[in-house]
Order: C-alpha cells, then structure tokens, then sequence
C-alpha cells in the first residue's frame, strides 16, 4: 500500500484525525495526526489487516522553532512491506502527547528519549524518566532556546 | 539459628564490569539466583551527538559518526553519507559504491570478530579471542593503508571518498580472504561447536520473533529468532543488489529458536556471506575518480529524509531535517544497539545470574553507540 492508501484507510477510520497530508515536493511522503488521537490512530493501523505496520522504525522529537514541538514516527511493516511517516505537533508549552508504548514496545526507549532532550511528555508511559542524561540535570538541550547550566553538582559546564 | 531471609534483592551490575562491553550499569532484581527484573541504566557515554550535529556543517558531521559506533566505524559512515546525498539528491560513481561496499563488508567481520572473540571470553574461552583479534588486525591494516586510520576513519565523504584505494589493496584483500575462510571452521571447532560454550549459551535468553519485531530489534539480534530480515536484501541500497549472497538466520539448531546460540551463531554465518560479497566485488571495482562527485558546499533544498542502513548490529538510521542552511536543522541517530538493549529485560526474566553474562553478550552491544 502507498501513502496516499494508508492516508485514504485512516481517514476514512478518524474522519477529523488527519490535520495534513503530504505527499508532492517532498522525498517521502508524511501525514500529520491529532497529537490527541495518536495512539488510536497507531493501535488502529498497527492491527488494520490491510496495514499492519508492526515494527516502530523510529521515533523522533523535532523543536519546529515556532513555539512548536512535534514527534515524528517512522513505520514499517515487516508483513506488508511497505512504510508510512506520522507527524504530530504540539505546543511547546504544553507538550502532551499519548504515549504509543501500548503499541510497539520499541516506543519505550524512544519516548523516554524525547523526553530526556526535548522535554515531551508521554501520557500513560510507564517509565518515563530521562535516560541519557542525569536524572537531576536541567532543561531540555535539544531544544532550540536551550540555555546550559553554569553549575551542574558544582562542576561548571561550559567550556 | 537465625531464619533465612528469603525476599528479593537489587543486585547493581556495572557500570565497571567485564562483561558489560563498556560503561553500562544493569540493576538486577533477584530472587536467590534468579533474575526477576533486570533494568538497564544507560547514558555514561553519551556525547551529544545530535546537538554537536546541529553546530556543523554536514561534512563536518561524518568524524561524529565514526564515534557513535567505534567498531564498525564505516558502516556509521556509510548511512549517513547516503542520507545526505538522498537529501541533495545527487549520484555517486560507481566506483565509489563498490569501494564503500567492500569496505563496509570488511568492517563488518572486523566487528563480528570483536563480537565473537569476546563472547568466548565472557563466557570463559581465552584462545578464540586471540584469534579473532589476529585476524581483525588485518582488515585494520587494510583501512590502515587506505585512509591512515586504524578505528575512526573519517573515510566516506557525501559525494565520494576521502582517499582512493592504494595500490595492492586487492591483492592484499585477497590474501585476506585466503586466509581467512579456514580460520572460520577453527573458531566453530574451537569454540562455537564447543560443548561448554553451547551448554552455556543455548536455551538461554530465548527472544520469540513477535516480540523481537515488536521491541523493533533488527541485525543478528533479529535474525537469530529466525526472521530472514536484511536491509541489504530487502530494502537494498547503494549496489547490494548486484552480489549473490544469502542472509543468515537462527535455526534453533543447539535448542531453542533465538537463545543465545542462534544469535552468536548468526554473526559467524554472516562473515562468511561478507567474504562472498567480497569476493564479487573485489574483481570487478569499476574505473573512475572517487572525488568527482563531491560537492565543494553543501546545501540542501528544505526538506527531510529517514534513510537506514544494515550495521553489523542492525538498523542504522539518520533522519535528518535540511530547513536550506548549511547546517543540518536536526539530525537524529537511531542506534541499533540502543533498540536491541531496550529488550534486555524482557530476554533476561527467570535466567540465571550467570546466563546474564551470556545474554549481554549476545545482544552484542556497543555503548558508544547506545549513548550518543
């Protein structure tokens, strides 16, 4: 199935859930998702017969330096062989997104990343805590208004 | 006589510990001997990598590469080049294909060598890790003799090659080859086939092949659970698809389908199908200049790719964002090893202390590239 098909099956299933659909001017083809219908839309085409996107390829957080953070999902299906982009956005001051655990046991690690550097919060994760840096380590660097601390434990960070 | 104590215990493995390949602490939840939880706690190596990326230009990025995965340095390499020139949209000579084909090739039995050699350590066999070292040596003295490096090699550039290859480069891969297809069946008589080694490692750390693409393992880790999941062969890139050869999977053949044996098994099938592209390829390096193709400024119209690659641990990708600038806008590295060490509790529940060491290790970690 190509992007415009599986654009086509979830649309169909969350009349409203589809903000944009991308697939001219770009190498690969993306849909942009409600952040709030993320994991319905994930749990519906992880066990759609026709999509079956079983194997969580990637998942990464972008800080869209307009007030905006977003989460990009990159999928794959092993059975059916063919792949798809999810795109969700969030305030950044609100940066609540449902977590995709329940779904591909591989989000764990990935959204706990996101969490750790971009300050996302993935509702009903089970473990989130950062996971790169230290637990007691301030703000999120991978933001684009990150500002390092002068003193982590005494030690001084820039250098 | 006092009474015996019978509740759970938190045993910390690590971060300082053999077997753990490098800083990463396991906090062991047990019961007498059995592990009941084990959680990973990572980040000791981690370097910043995706912000360093975002300071640079996109040459400037390749050296940062090399240092996620230091023991298959050429195959970091190689995924992010071809990310970058999918981004500018731009054609390499087929020269340099072949090049970086054999090279990532060589760099792959390096690192299963390193993988194999200390896995019989972990488990308690010194000799082989002698020998695989031996061998290793030799395809450093072909990178060594091809771009100066001997582990970081700095040596695919978007667009080309650092260096063309020096003259007696073919033969002396060829001398390599000769010699090292007996040195295979040593190691399976020396050690893969060896009873203590297969009493140690098979029925233990068993990963059923749903769970495996659940947890989204990929590489050996993958295909000893048996799933014939290559991305050289299925989703080919640069000239993969001109060689014939096949993918190694786990058969269960010492007992359970994806124990631990399967997995290490895997990594020995796999050198020997390196050898065969090796082979190919070797002979038939088309004429041409490595350099030609690359771009003096790089500057990629906005836009964004996700472009994966097969490591010798198994799904490398790159998903980078271009917003037009000659820096790149966001670069995010998705490490095999980072994925494959996410499913280590759920292979390690109700195993022994002991078969910890052995499940670690044939996970096949490299916490440079785990931590970033």
């Amino acid at each position: 199935m190509n992007a415009s098909e599986t654009h086509e099956k979830i649309k169909s299933q969350f009349p409203d859930g589809v903000v944009e659909f991308r697939s001219e001017g770009v190498i690969e083809p993306f849909i942009v998702v409600r952040p709030d219908l993320i994991r319905e839309i994930s749990k519906f085409i992880s066990e759609d017969a026709d999509l079956r996107f079983d194997y969580l390829m990637s998942l990464s957080g972008v800080d869209l330096n307009d007030g905006n953070l977003g989460v990009v999902y990159h999928l794959y299906s092993m059975q059916k062989r063919h792949r798809i982009v999810l795109k969700v956005k969030v305030a950044k001051d609100k940066p609540d997104v449902p977590s995709v655990e329940s779904v591909w046991k591989s989000a764990n690690w990935h959204e706990r990343e996101a969490f750790d550097l971009f300050g996302l919060v993935f509702l009903d994760h089970p473990d989130l805590r950062r996971i790169l840096l230290p637990d007691d380590w301030e703000g999120y660097p991978l933001r684009k208004d990150y500002k390092v601390q002068e003193y982590y434990r005494g030690m001084k960070v820039p250098y | 006589m006092a009474e015996l104590r019978t509740e759970e215990m938190v045993l910390n493995m690590g971060p300082q510990h053999p077997s753990t390949h490098g800083v990463l602490r396991i906090e062991l939840v047990v019961d007498g001997e059995v592990v009941v939880d084990a959680v990973p706690h990572i980040g000791y190596l981690h370097r910043c990598f995706e912000k360093h990326a975002e300071a640079m230009n996109y040459q400037q990025v390749v050296p940062y590469c090399d240092r996620m995965d230091y023991l298959s340095s050429m195959s970091n390499d190689f995924g992010y080049v071809l990310a970058v020139e999918k981004l500018l949209n731009i054609q390499v000579p087929e020269r340099v294909e072949y090049i970086r084909v054999i090279m990532t090739e060589l760099q792959r039995i390096a690192s299963h060598l390193v993988a194999v050699g200390t896995y019989g350590m972990d488990i308690g066999a010194f000799t082989p890790f002698l020998y695989c070292f031996r061998d290793r040596e030799m395809i450093l003295d072909l990178f060594e003799m091809t771009c100066g490096a001997r582990l970081l090699y700095n040596y695919m550039w978007p667009g080309g090659l650092s260096h063309d290859i020096p003259p007696g480069f073919v033969e002396k891969t060829k001398a390599f080859i000769k010699h090292f297809r007996p040195t295979i069946k040593e190691l399976n008589n020396l050690l893969s086939y060896n009873e203590i080694f297969v009493k140690r490692t098979a029925n233990v750390g068993v990963l059923p092949a749903e769970i495996g693409i659940n947890y989204g393992a990929s590489g050996p880790t993958l295909r000893g659970s048996g799933v014939k999941w290559d991305l050289r062969k299925d989703d080919p890139y640069s000239v993969y698809h001109k060689f014939d050869w096949d993918i190694a999977v786990g058969t269960g053949e010492m007992g359970t389908l994806g124990d631990c044996w399967d997995r290490y098994m895997v990594k020995v099938w796999e050198m020997e199908q390196s050898l065969r592209i090796i082979e190919q390829a070797i002979d038939n390096i088309p004429e041409g200049d490595v350099q030609s193709a690359i771009p003096k400024r790089i500057r990629p119209a906005a836009g964004e790719v996700y472009v994966r690659s097969e490591t010798a641990r198994g799904e490398l990708g790159y998903y980078i964002i271009s917003d037009g600038t000659q820096n790149p806008f966001r670069v995010k590295a998705r490490a095999p090893s980072f994925v494959n060490l996410s499913l280590l509790p759920e292979i390690s529940r109700g195993y022994l202390i002991a078969d910890m060491i052995a499940i670690i290790g044939s996970v096949d970690i490299v916490l440079g590239d785990v931590d970033r």
